[in-house]
């Protein structure tokens, strides 16, 4: 769990090809349709359009976007038994109004979901258990959320089938040895903020400490202070330091070019790693730290390279 | 052209893009710069980790906007010839006070108010602060005090659940349903008397009584709210399409982000929502794509040693990579957007967050460059 953008979708997905690698028979799990991890795991387009079918993307390694929708079908006729009673229910406008008033019913049927694949005992002919679920949670609020539904749920609901099954969610992802709670985070001030949060609201909704903090893209330090001296003592005379914000006409020497790139990189360096001063403070333990990749794009090269380095992090 | 001159004649700005790009600083920058420039500017943001507020140097802000202190900005050299004006959602409040305003009485009112799933649904239901949000925009506009209004949307991975999320939710308002839940045969009285037929008895095995009784109570209720509900719906709709509306969409070069804001733009197209600018933050500047790195070797190694010079070579050789995908993200998006001049800020080497971070970016966005 994470806020949007510190790259949730690629530590999931590199966890699941760690879990594999070792041997867990492993799935990991997109919400709210997504599809960012079929993407970095090189799903096939055509495979990874069908919602909520497992595909296995190489010998242990699973994947599935789930969708709420098809989850709903599952579930009525896994409760109703008759597959003409559960078709009748899903068919009617009724029950479809009421699906898609009850808040917070989408989110329960996707953790439902989640429990589903979790269960030694699959609820759904056919299927085989797995070892381990990666699920690549929603942005932070909207994450917690999803943790929070099932009991929410259970309260407003009270009693009947809804409530009791809610519950027993509920306290799989209450319980700490069942559950584990990754946060993911660049070193960046409002990411590093919202795991702050995530780390004191788990504790506080769910009675969850975080398993792990993973610091993703975390530039390394290259430059001390004094190879930045003496780069600048190699200017030529005249020439000035680079500004980070050029003109567009401005021109550079070559040495003012490197000299640029080094200050910067060398400022993120030093700035990121106070960011991850204050989420060790803050969390009380030393973050697992993957390396920002200078690279276009993430593709499975990449992948395996942080899948790497996640495995000595961790 | 600047992020001003693209804005000319707009009265509601809203700022789009997918999380973690800089949404929130750019429309804080934006806001600060139009007000610098002399309108009366408010700035709406929503956002739990209370960013705009420390960009601000707000301690809290509340649902209501507020006046920034002109000498924030003022210390850093930007006169201020108008005003800005800050606020972050607060989507529960908003949704309360909607309820009162639309409550046909006092007693509905608290009815509303005091029912769970309406209590769930104003909090924590996905689409709640998108929904709250244009409707604050509406209120706003609505009350004719300011200039310009300067959406900064909630944040999320996906750009899109913005403009969906209001429909979702007042689809779920909808007549229909509500209906289906009031009339003589509907839910309601079959819950409150005996529920007979086929679906209902299903339901109530699946449900319990005591979910059902609740939903009932909350259509019931709300169904005094409803019209109301549904005019503010289509009045924010409106809003949205409005020419004197303009989406900024702000994204960063990075792949998935450029993705998302060539999708977005086209589904605003399709809603007929305007375009306004397009954004790109955190760009590489090109100068660093003009020199050969080798040279740089070259050159430095008889000042600095080899040791050193590999290394800022091969440093500058990683920033290329980093400035050869900005360039390829520009042309790209450029070309997608049909905007042949985006808005360029470039990558500065520490985050924003201060008022000075904020006179910073504005200066980027609004340099016209033409």
């Amino acid at each position: 769990m994470g806020k949007g953008g510190v790259g949730k979708s690629t530590v999931a997905a590199a966890l699941g090809s760690l879990a594999a690698a070792r041997g867990l028979r492993t799935i990991v799990a997109e919400v709210a349709l997504r599809r960012d991890i079929s993407r970095t795991l090189g799903t096939d387009p055509e495979v990874a359009r069908a919602p909520e079918t497992e595909v296995e993307l190489r010998p242990g390694l699973f994947w599935i976007s789930i969708d709420p929708h098809r989850a709903m079908e599952e579930y009525l006729v896994d409760q109703m038994r008759v597959r003409a009673l559960a078709e009748a229910l899903s068919a009617s406008r009724a029950f479809n109004y009421l699906a898609a008033a009850a808040p917070g019913l989408q989110e329960l049927l996707t953790v439902g979901k989640l429990w589903e694949l979790s269960q030694r005992e699959r609820r759904i002919p056919g299927t085989k258990p797995y070892d381990l679920v990666v699920v690549d949670a929603p942005a932070t609020g909207h994450g917690l959320a999803y943790l929070t539904t099932p009991s929410s749920f259970a309260d407003i609901a009270r009693a009947g089938p809804i409530a009791r099954q809610a519950r027993t969610i509920h306290e799989m992802l209450a319980d700490g040895r069942q559950t584990g709670v990754v946060a993911v985070t660049t070193p960046h001030e409002l990411p590093v903020t919202e795991a702050l949060f995530l780390h004191v609201e788990l504790r506080r909704r769910m009675g969850l400490d975080l398993d792990r903090v993973v610091v993703n893209a975390l530039a390394p330090a290259r430059f001390s202070p004094r190879d930045l001296e003496r780069l600048r003592a190699a200017l030529a005379p005249g020439e000035e330091t680079p500004s980070p914000e050029p003109e567009p006409s401005d021109h550079w020497s070559p040495v003012q070019a490197g000299i640029r790139a080094a200050l910067s990189q060398a400022d993120q360096a030093r700035d990121q790693r106070r960011q991850v001063d204050r989420l060790r403070r803050g969390t009380g333990r030393p973050p697992a730290a993957l390396p920002f990749l200078y690279s276009a794009t993430l593709g499975s090269e990449e992948l395996a390279l942080l899948a790497d380095r996640l495995e000595g992090a961790l | 052209m600047s992020i001003g001159a693209r804005l000319e004649g707009k009265q509601v700005c809203i700022c789009a893009g997918s999380g973690g790009v800089g949404k929130t600083t750019t429309s804080a920058a934006l806001a600060m710069g139009l007000a610098a420039a002399g309108q009366r500017v408010a700035v709406v943001t929503i956002d739990p980790a209370k960013r705009l507020a420390n960009s601000l140097g707000l301690e809290e802000l509340g649902n209501e906007p507020r006046r920034i202190e002109p000498e924030r900005f003022e210390v850093h050299g930007v006169q201020m010839r108008g005003e800005l004006w800050a606020m972050m959602l607060d989507p529960k409040r908003t949704f309360d006070d909607l309820v009162a305003r639309l409550a046909p009485n006092e007693t509905t009112r608290e009815e509303v108010l005091a029912n769970r799933i309406y209590q769930e649904l104003s909090s924590a239901v996905a689409g709640s602060q998108e929904f709250s949000a244009v409707v604050k925009l509406y209120e706003l506009h609505r009350s004719g005090e300011f200039d310009m209004l300067v959406l900064d949307t909630p944040p999320s991975r996906n750009a899109l659940d913005f403009l969906e999320a209001p429909g979702r939710l007042t689809q779920f308002l909808d007549g229909r349903a509500l209906r289906m839940f009031l009339a003589p045969t509907g839910l309601a009285s079959r819950v409150v008397g005996r529920g007979t037929g086929v679906v209902f008895a299903l339901l109530k095995r699946l449900t319990g009584v005591d979910l059902l009784q609740d939903l009932s109570v909350f259509f019931r209720v709300l169904g005094g709210l409803l019209d109301g509900f549904r005019q503010r719906a289509a009045a924010v709709g409106s809003l949205l399409r409005d020419p004197a509306t303009g989406f900024v969409i702000v994204t960063s070069p990075e792949a998935e982000p450029v993705e998302e804001a060539i999708y977005f733009r086209a589904q605003l197209g399709r809603a007929g929502m305007p375009f306004a600018a397009l954004v790109v933050n955190r760009v590489h500047p090109a100068q660093l794509l003009e020199v050969d790195p080798q040279q740089v070797d070259a050159e430095l190694t008889a000042h600095v040693g080899q040791p050193l010079a590999r290394r800022v070579a091969a440093n500058l050789a990683d920033f290329q990579v980093l400035a050869e995908r900005d360039r390829a993200s520009i042309a790209r998006l450029s070309r997608e957007l049909d905007d042949p001049e985006p808005i360029l800020v470039p990558h500065l080497d520490a985050d924003v967050h201060d008022a000075e971070g904020l006179v910073h970016i504005a200066r980027h966005l609004f340099a016209d460059r033409a």
